[in-house]
């Protein structure tokens, strides 16, 4: 008989079963009645004489069931009832593990799909991302180390023994005309092998080829999934048809899979860089390479391996007659690849782990509450569990029993709080931090699923195995100590039981406290950035937007600066603008629009080599409008720029540690490399924190945005053609205000997408990103270990006042003072948090040491918070064991001394 | 029955195998099958309602009895149990081992005597 069939013919057994049994009592007793006994007596003797009628019965139906099975489908189903005859404490404790245990989850499903999830490339693990590192030449300002130029490229890959492909690309915005309305799009260009790194087929037609690289042939574009969808409706038939993309007519070759991103950047659009290898000089260096190692080779062998091509690079290639190409040996140039993976977490990974461990904490806080609540719950079946325990059953049955319990609240719990869990990671995603790595592959999954459900089985036979072991161990004192002792008139209730819970509440505080005090120093930190003066003032007034002018648009550069010039005059004239300027980029944008070189006049460099700057070109009008002070010297005029005039406007810091103050940089000269003319310093502006107030304001050297070319060896003008706007007035970022902008560059260019439309107050606060995420979350946690302190709190004064009700009476009766005994009660849950606290302070002082690197302007152990949270937790627990301590008071002492 | 403190209880395999042997004479309900035990033992042997049904159970479980409706000496409904053709193998080779076992107890006890 297999056991399925067994199951389901289980019923028809069971009655057989009673039935042959009761005809055998019923036998037995005609047969005793036959012998003359009267029929109540025959039944009495038979049904003794069988024995335990309804023992036997169920021993012979064991013999059909699983027997552990059955006894734990038995336990499971009294839980439940016994859960439903107390709903109060079951809603609670389901609401604590719920939101315990989803927030858990959500952080968890984030920290998986973010760091331990590989990115979504065939093999991944062997994406190497090239970074190289460049310490000579004063590129210590680089927190991004030197990104490649086409000619390190060609050599690297036509040279190299480690990699199986290699490829280098980068942003850029491209305007898309020819269609219903022109639109400035976000671009990837990517040379040869960077599709073959990544490794994703196309969805349609076919990934560029060698052709398509080649700078004389046809002009080709790959799509992105998203714009294929957005702009041609998913259309089959696009494979061949043309756009025009800057003013090239560029035919659709494929399509990229759904979800297909480049590395972390969602593009709508991919272009071959077709270099033309020709002219390439060494320099500029501004693209990211990536490359898909061979089977079996480390990261240190390719970096070996490329070191090995620098000088091969600087021996093939040069930067023009008369200049050196080994003087790049200075920079001493060395790859320092990581992981594809590594690049893209960056620092996020750090904040990530910081938020998964408080989220623990919270849930170390829930499981505690809960345990305190299952210790009381236990503690008013004692007598019930002391019965039972006398009867026979084992300490084993009673553990199992509540550990039962507790487990399957722990899965009902977590079953709520796979709710949630999706509520939040949906609010994540909506309103998360751009600055959040792969916030769009964040999700639910099956890993999700199982760690809810090994945390909800875990977390169950945490805060079960308190009260568990406390009953079934103690179990002679069960008998012998509190449970039997509640019946007697002398005693008052035991406190052997009131330890494991003090213990409980002093752990809440501790870890409260640590929350606590996190979230107080984030908040400082926050404080302390929004404190440090950025450089630019008044930044939710000031718009900025981004346009580029491609040659065929304007190929004389002069004219790209009059366009440019024109654009920013007629949104002056827009009412409520107070001043219109443009530069290579505003500060926080993420764009530095070039690094290089200055050479001081008069100061020697023997040995060593000028060290690296950053770069910008501006209007004139471009500080006003930023807000930027001028400390010395004056601004650019049209004049200069037109008449090309040899003046340069320095940042303040480079000015004192150059020529010791601001003022007395204005009259100096400087030049960019040796045979080029001297500018001369006509004005110093404040520090900007271009890279994010956290970070210190670096030396910035502003060029007029049209200059000589110093990088053409024949004399050429320079102009600027992407460049960003800034404009002050009260309307920035309101939507007519925005469209009448637009207007104004239509009405220059009909060609000109605007791109990049935000307030400087957007740019900054999203600079703050990662800082403010932090800070939210942490002060969440802490709020929510806060309320389930005073919760745990509040629960055990209050309970121990409902235990001591005739102690109390007796006091009263005695005639001790109400506010005597309400002080009792709140002195001991200060003596318990006090002690929480001490132990909390030890523990934050420590573990804050961890959390240094997102701090910004107050220390790990700053004493004001280390007093500040001590104070609050303690007055809180003054007030949350105040409500009960009256309720003692209020108690009357007949009535407690009668109640027995 | 009382239980009386001059009957040793039977192990397990000797009640499975008087149960067999006895449904093997004739199929019968488990009051007379206690009965039948007891007269043909001379009441030597008695057995324990308590393990009498359990073990019914276990046997039907293996297979060696099936269960059918019936009647019993009174006329009241009740089940009567029958022994199936594994039921008569498994007896087959219990039998033989029990009367090795016999065998081989007497020739130890008989050692024991001389």
């Amino acid at each position: 008989m297999t056991g399925f069939r067994r199951l389901l013919g289980r019923g028809r057994r069971y009655e057989d079963l009673s039935v042959s049994i009761l005809e055998h009592i019923e036998e037995r007793t005609d047969e005793l009645m036959d012998e003359g006994l009267p029929r109540a007596e025959a039944e009495q003797r038979a049904r003794r004489e069988f024995g335990n009628v309804a023992l036997i019965e169920e021993r012979s139906r064991e013999q059909w069931q699983w027997a552990a099975a059955e006894r734990l489908l038995a336990d499971l189903r009294l839980a439940l009832r016994r859960l439903g005859r107390s709903p109060g404490f079951a809603a609670t404790v389901l609401l604590t593990l719920a939101i315990g245990i989803g927030a858990n989850v959500a952080v968890f499903s984030v920290v998986n799909s973010v760091i331990l999830k590989p990115l979504p490339y065939p093999d991944s693990g062997r994406l190497a991302a090239l970074w190289l590192d460049a310490p000579g030449g004063g590129l210590a300002n680089f927190t991004d180390g030197l990104e490649l130029s086409p000619s390190m490229y060609f050599t690297f890959r036509d040279h190299n023994r480690t990699f199986q492909s290699i490829g280098i690309w980068t942003r850029s915005l491209a305007n898309v005309t020819g269609i219903a309305v022109p639109e400035e799009v976000k671009a990837a260009a990517v040379s040869g092998g960077v599709l073959e790194t990544l490794g994703v087929p196309p969805a349609l037609g076919r990934w560029f080829t060698a052709g398509d690289q080649d700078p004389h042939g046809a002009d080709t574009v790959l799509l992105s999934y998203g714009y294929w969808q957005r702009r041609f409706g998913g259309d089959r038939g696009v494979i061949g048809r043309s756009i025009q993309v800057d003013s090239v007519t560029r035919e659709i070759v494929g399509v990229m899979p759904r979800g297909f991103k480049m590395v972390d950047y969602d593009f709508d659009l991919m272009v071959p860089l077709a270099f033309d290898r020709a002219h390439l000089k060494m320099a500029p260096f501004g693209y990211q390479g990536i490359g898909r190692l061979k089977p079996g080779v480390t990261l240190a062998e390719a970096d070996s391996d490329i070191a090995r091509l620098i000088p091969v690079w600087m021996d093939s290639w040069s930067n023009g007659p008369g200049t050196n190409p080994h003087y790049y040996r200075v920079w001493r140039i060395a790859p320092h690849f990581r992981t594809l993976k590594q690049q893209v977490i960056g620092n996020m990974g750090g904040v990530l782990w910081v938020v998964m461990a408080t989220v623990g904490l919270v849930m170390l806080i829930a499981c505690m509450n809960v345990a305190n609540l299952l210790l009381v719950r236990a503690e008013g079946r004692q007598q019930e569990l002391a019965i039972r325990a006398a009867l026979g059953a084992g300490r084993g049955r009673i553990a199992r029993e509540l550990l039962i319990e507790s487990v399957m609240l722990g899965l009902m719990g977590g079953a709520l709080a796979v709710g949630v869990a999706y509520a939040g990671l949906r609010l994540l995603g909506s309103a998360g931090p751009a600055e959040l790595p792969r916030l769009s592959e964040i999700s639910l999954d099956g890993w999700s699923l199982l760690f809810t459900l090994a945390l909800s089985v875990l977390s169950g036979f945490l805060f079960g195995s308190i009260p568990a072991v406390k009953y079934a161990w103690s179990r002679s004192s069960l008998a012998m100590g509190g449970a039997m002792r509640e019946v007697s008139r002398t005693a008052s209730a035991g406190r052997t039981h009131q330890r494991s819970r003090d213990v409980l509440v002093v752990g809440q505080v501790a870890m409260a406290l640590v929350l606590l005090v996190s979230a107080l120093l984030m908040i400082r930190t926050f404080a302390a950035l929004r404190n440090v003066d950025p450089g630019f003032a008044d930044a939710a007034h000031i718009q900025t937007m981004r346009i580029w002018i491609p040659d065929l648009l304007a190929q004389d550069p002069v004219m790209v600066t009059r366009t440019e010039n024109e654009i920013a005059d007629r949104i002056a004239s827009i009412p409520g603008v107070t001043g219109a300027g443009f530069a290579g980029a505003v500060p926080m944008d993420g764009v530095d629009p070039n690094w290089d070189q200055v050479i001081v006049e008069h100061r020697n460099y023997a040995g060593g080599v000028p060290p690296i700057r950053l770069y910008n070109y501006v209007s004139p009008g471009f500080f006003r409008a930023m807000g930027t002070r001028f400390v010395a010297g004056r601004d650019y005029t049209w004049a200069d720029i037109y008449g090309m005039r040899p003046a340069v406007i320095v940042s303040e810091n480079f000015a004192r540690d150059t020529w010791g103050s601001a003022q007395a940089a204005i009259g100096k000269r400087l030049r960019t490399f040796e045979g080029q003319p001297w500018y001369q310093v006509v004005g110093v502006v404040e520090d900007v924190h271009v890279h994010g107030v956290d970070e210190a304001a670096p030396v910035i050297i502003y060029w007029p945005a049209m200059l000589a070319d110093p990088y053409s060896r024949t004399p050429a003008i320079r102009a600027s053609r992407a460049v960003a706007f800034a404009i002050h007035s009260d309307r920035a970022g309101q939507a007519n205000f925005i469209e009448q902008v637009k207007q104004v560059v239509w009405s220059v260019n009909g060609n000109l997408p605007v791109a990049q439309i935000e307030t400087m107050g957007e740019i900054y606060g999203q600079s703050m990103a990662r800082t403010s995420f932090t800070l939210v979350m942490l002060a969440i946690a802490g709020a929510m270990a806060l309320l389930l302190g005073i919760i745990g709190i509040y629960g055990v004064i209050s309970y121990a006042v409902s235990q001591r009700t005739r102690e109390i009476g007796i006091r009263l009766a005695l005639g001790a003072q109400k506010g005597g005994l309400q002080w009792l009660f709140v002195r001991s849950a200060l003596a318990l948090t006090g002690v929480g606290v001490g132990v909390g302070l030890g523990a934050a002082a420590v573990l804050m040491q961890l959390m240094r690197s997102l701090l910004f302007g107050v220390s790990p152990v700053d004493l004001f918070t280390y007093v500040t949270i001590p104070a609050l937790l303690l007055g809180c627990a003054a007030v949350a064991s105040y409500l009960p301590a009256r309720r003692a008071a209020a108690v009357d002492p007949v009535v407690a001394l009668r109640a027995e | 029955m009382a239980k009386n403190p001059k009957h040793r209880d039977l192990f397990p395999g000797a009640l499975e195998a008087m149960i067999l042997q006895s449904l093997r004479l004739r199929p019968m309900h488990g009051y007379a099958l206690v009965k039948h035990i007891k007269r043909v033992s001379e009441d030597l042997l008695q057995v324990e309602e308590g393990s009498l049904y359990p073990a019914l159970q276990r046997m039907l479980r293996e297979g060696w009895l099936k269960a059918e409706e019936g009647v019993s000496a009174k006329g009241r409904p009740t089940r009567i149990y029958r022994l199936t053709a594994a039921g008569e193998r498994h007896l087959e080779q219990e039998v033989v081992s029990l009367e090795r076992m016999f065998a081989g107890i007497t020739r130890v006890l008989a050692v024991a005597k001389a």
